[in-house]
């Protein structure tokens, strides 16, 4: 085990070095400059800023002094807020995006969850088709479409919750909501598809003979063996969550690291775009290891092989 | 029993998060009293540092918790003595402005002085503050030089004499001075508050305690990308002039997420999208502010075709820029014929004339005569059909229907075939810098009220925002005179400027469109907010508002 842990997190730091450096030229060659009165800066301040924040140097050597940088784990000082702390600015933007992500994959896994086994133990009746058809729904429409009508509807028609904001806690729900609907989509069908075919095997059979309790079979037996397919894409949509956020969060004025990211790269804001990235970056790689791990708990088969290699 | 440890997991992660994050909800949820406004910007101030501020957003607060030596006044158009006791002593060369200030106290309870001002505008054109904004500061005396590191701090026409007088001297006879006094940048600064932060880039402007408020609020909480707070200020000289208790800013960047927050009475003033106009143009609860900025078509002159006069002259001519106003944007921009705006002052010798009041200029709209023009020039060139050109604009949904509009109009009037490219903001300033465009849509918001920000700024042979490089020694030549003005006599610059901006015209250098104007949406019991319909510095004052 401790050997494959070692050889995903070694794998991680190469995946983040390509992403950095990647990230890091494309965001040169975007046309323009983080300068804020761009339209109405004569040449010669342009040069004289540029040159005071060290951007008249070629692309490498502003790339080997961020990295330099980077090792001591200083992200530097945004150009767009005047020299704020990027630290400070992902910790302020971290809060609300892990508040309202989390809310959601929690949302979408237990919601998910109840459908996908309802609708296998009431196969082909109308409770089936109404889960099959939110989750064609759910896969289908995009979370940012959702989150507009959402707001909409019950944040401005029926006045049920804060249409926009982050003031109370209320006003978290919608968003949380609008991003969990495609998790909730995925793992309903995902728990569907093997809570059928688990239901079908002989071992349940055999625990029923048993004279098992019909709960307990459906938790400790059924739900178990159909989760681990559902724990599989978790990973993949934890990462859908992430990207959606990019948008829902400016449709709800959450002041997360979504909004922040999309704006830095409006405003080619060079530290901020590196900052939110990494950031990124690190968290997805991390999801999925973090995946790999539970899905070594939850079937012990690829534990044993996992320890073996 | 492994599948438990999942939602407990879950759950856990939201617990903490909730830890995390519970600090951030505070108890606002719109205010109902009336000593409270609540409202939205776009974006939150990058930084309170006037020095360096170059966006509405920090303009938005600086000029409702600081107090300059002028304010824009109550109607929204002109401009009155605020730190300043009376106007300012003007000598007869008109190059010295002496202003007496009036008793006045920072928050803190430290009297506000005529040093404040001299640290900061020579902090703001300092080259090491790296200041986006510092040409604002040019106007006085030294003071392009010392910001282009071509001369010393003690040189820049600005000078306490003592705490209560201040003595400004001027590079030039600028007739529009006290309306640049009114601006942002022009604000003052307690230098011990400054360097306590140690900073260049402002430390002590990023927080709402670190820093000393002299205006008619204070600044009393800031949450990053979501709120700020302002107060009324106890310490402000004319503090019996301020109603308002408080106002709540929220940060809302998404037209829909704004218009939600109005409608379920969240906020009650916000700025209305350009997609949400056509909708809530005719709403009683829509108020319509001129923004003081121009809007036309640049026309590249390296290609040989708009080299021709004609040609020029018929683009112009074939586009109906009331069709345009009334159809497309639907707003209260006004048609253009010319390149300054109704709202910018004329600056001679009537002091309250408006520079389009004296000179009008009509939209030109003529379809048969554009069609001719067009004929002619293409023989001229002797081509028999005209090649198609790139037009580049912005790619929001306003810019998007204005490129489909010229690309119809030119197409219907002229046979002349357009292909529109959409690009984000900063790569429309790309291409404009470059050169890599046939026609650009372009605007232009004055700095200042004079149309010296127009004519002046823009169409210069050697201008840098002259994104076509039209070129006109004439033209040139009389901006010149005008700039530099050294007869003194205002009435002969103001006669140079017009003359320059006909040259302008008639020559189609370019081909005017609109003057913009935008929305908001007020509730009906917000009184006496003043929107600056001037356009120069912040958009909105607080100082005067009540709530019914």
């Amino acid at each position: 085990m401790a050997r494959y842990i070692l050889k995903r997190f070694s794998l991680m730091i190469v995946t983040l070095l390509v992403i950095i450096t990647a990230t890091f030229f494309l965001m040169h060659s975007l046309p323009g400059t983080p300068l804020k009165n761009e339209e109405k800066l004569s040449p010669e301040l342009r040069a004289q800023i540029l040159e005071q924040y060290g951007l008249d140097k070629p692309a490498y050597v502003q790339y080997f002094k961020f990295v330099g940088h980077l090792v001591q784990g200083d992200l530097g000082k945004s150009l767009n807020y005047d020299g704020r702390e990027v630290t400070d600015m992902l910790m302020q933007g971290f809060g609300p995006s892990l508040l309202i992500g989390s809310q959601a994959l929690l949302f979408g896994v237990l919601i998910g969850l109840i459908l996908g086994v309802l609708a296998a133990l009431k196969r082909n009746t109308w409770l089936d088709s109404l889960a099959t058809g939110a989750s064609i729904m759910g896969v289908s429409i995009p979370s940012f479409v959702l989150a507009a009508l959402l707001a909409y509807f019950v944040g401005v028609k029926l006045g049920w919750l804060p249409a926009t904001g982050y003031d109370t806690y209320s006003a978290t729900i919608m968003p949380s909501f609008a991003l969990s609907f495609a998790v909730i989509a995925q793992i309903s069908r995902y728990v569907r598809t093997e809570m059928v075919e688990v239901l079908e095997q002989d071992y349940m059979r055999t625990a029923k003979a048993k004279g098992i309790n019909r709960f307990a079979i459906l938790v400790r037996h059924a739900l178990r063996n159909a989760l681990i397919p559902a724990i599989t894409v978790m990973g993949p949509l934890a990462v859908n969550i992430i990207t959606g956020s990019l948008v829902v969060e400016g449709i709800f004025a959450i002041p997360g690291m979504g909004k922040m990211f999309v704006e830095s790269i409006l405003n080619n804001d060079y530290t901020v775009i590196m900052g939110t990235t990494i950031f990124y970056s690190v968290l997805i790689v991390v999801t999925l290891f973090i995946v790999d791990l539970l899905y070594g708990i939850i079937d012990p088969r690829i534990r044993i092989t996992g320890a073996k290699e | 029993m492994k599948k438990k440890k999942l939602v407990p997991f879950l759950a856990l992660t939201l617990v903490a998060s909730l830890g995390v994050t519970a600090c951030s909800f505070g108890g606002d949820k719109g205010a109902k009293d009336k000593g409270t406004l609540t409202v939205t910007d776009r974006a939150e101030p990058p930084n309170l540092d006037s020095a360096i501020s170059s966006d509405s957003a920090s303009r938005n607060v600086l000029a409702n918790t600081q107090e300059g030596l002028y304010r824009h006044s109550k109607d929204g158009k002109s401009i009155e003595p605020a730190l300043a006791e009376s106007e300012p002593k003007i000598s007869d060369d008109k190059l010295t402005y002496t202003f007496k200030l009036r008793d006045s106290k920072w928050s803190d309870g430290k009297p506000v002085t005529a040093k404040d001002f001299e640290f900061a505008w020579k902090r703001a054109l300092a080259p090491e503050t790296a200041s986006e904004y510092a040409f604002i500061l040019h106007a006085l005396k030294n003071g392009k030089a010392y910001n282009e590191k071509n001369g010393k701090a003690e040189d820049v026409g600005v000078k306490a004499i003592d705490d209560k007088t201040l003595e400004v001297k001027l590079e030039r006879v600028t007739p529009y001075f006290l309306d640049l006094v009114a601006f942002p940048n022009y604000l003052p600064q307690r230098e011990d508050i400054v360097k306590q932060h140690g900073d260049k880039a402002g430390k002590f402007a990023k927080e709402a305690n670190t820093n000393v408020y002299s205006g008619p609020f204070k600044l009393t909480e800031w949450k990053h990308e979501q709120s700020y707070t302002m107060e009324k200020n106890d310490q402000y000289w004319d503090a019996k002039s301020v109603k308002l208790n408080k106002i709540v800013t929220k940060v809302m960047k998404d037209s829909s997420a704004n218009v939600n927050a109005y409608n379920t009475n969240q906020v009650q003033v916000t700025l209305l999208g350009t997609d949400y106009i056509p909708k809530y143009k005719d709403n009683k609860e829509a108020v319509s502010v001129a923004e003081g900025s121009s809007w036309y078509l640049e026309m590249n002159q390296k290609n040989k075709l708009l080299q021709n006069k004609k040609v020029r002259q018929a683009l112009n001519l074939a586009l109906d820029k009331k069709e345009f106003q009334a159809n497309v944007l639907q707003d209260k921009s006004v048609p253009a014929g010319g390149l300054v705006p109704p709202e910018i002052k004329a600056n001679g010798n009537d002091a309250n004339k408006l520079y389009r009041e004296a000179f009008p200029e009509e939209p030109k709209f003529d379809a048969t005569k554009a069609k001719s023009l067009f004929e002619t020039g293409l023989k001229e060139l002797n081509l028999s059909q005209a090649p198609a050109l790139e037009m580049v604009t912005d790619d929001t949904t306003a810019a998007k229907r204005h490129g489909e509009y010229v690309k119809d109009a030119y197409k219907k009037n002229l046979g002349l075939e357009i292909k529109v490219s959409s690009v984000p903001f900063k790569q429309r300033l790309d291409r404009g810098k470059k050169g890599e465009f046939d026609l650009l849509a372009s605007g232009w918001h004055a700095d200042y009220s004079d149309s010296l920000s127009f004519i002046g700024d823009l169409f210069t042979s050697d201008s840098p925002y002259n994104r076509g490089k039209w070129s006109n020694k004439e033209y040139d030549e009389l901006v010149k005179k005008a700039r530099e003005n050294t007869t003194g006599n205002v009435e002969e610059r103001l006669q140079n400027l017009r003359k320059a901006e006909a040259i302008l015209l008639e020559d189609a250098g370019i081909v005017p469109e609109y003057y913009r104007s935008v929305y908001y949406m007020v509730k009906p019991e917000v009184k006496d907010m003043v929107f600056n319909s001037a356009g120069f510095g912040e958009e909105y004052s607080f100082k005067w508002a009540y709530i019914e």
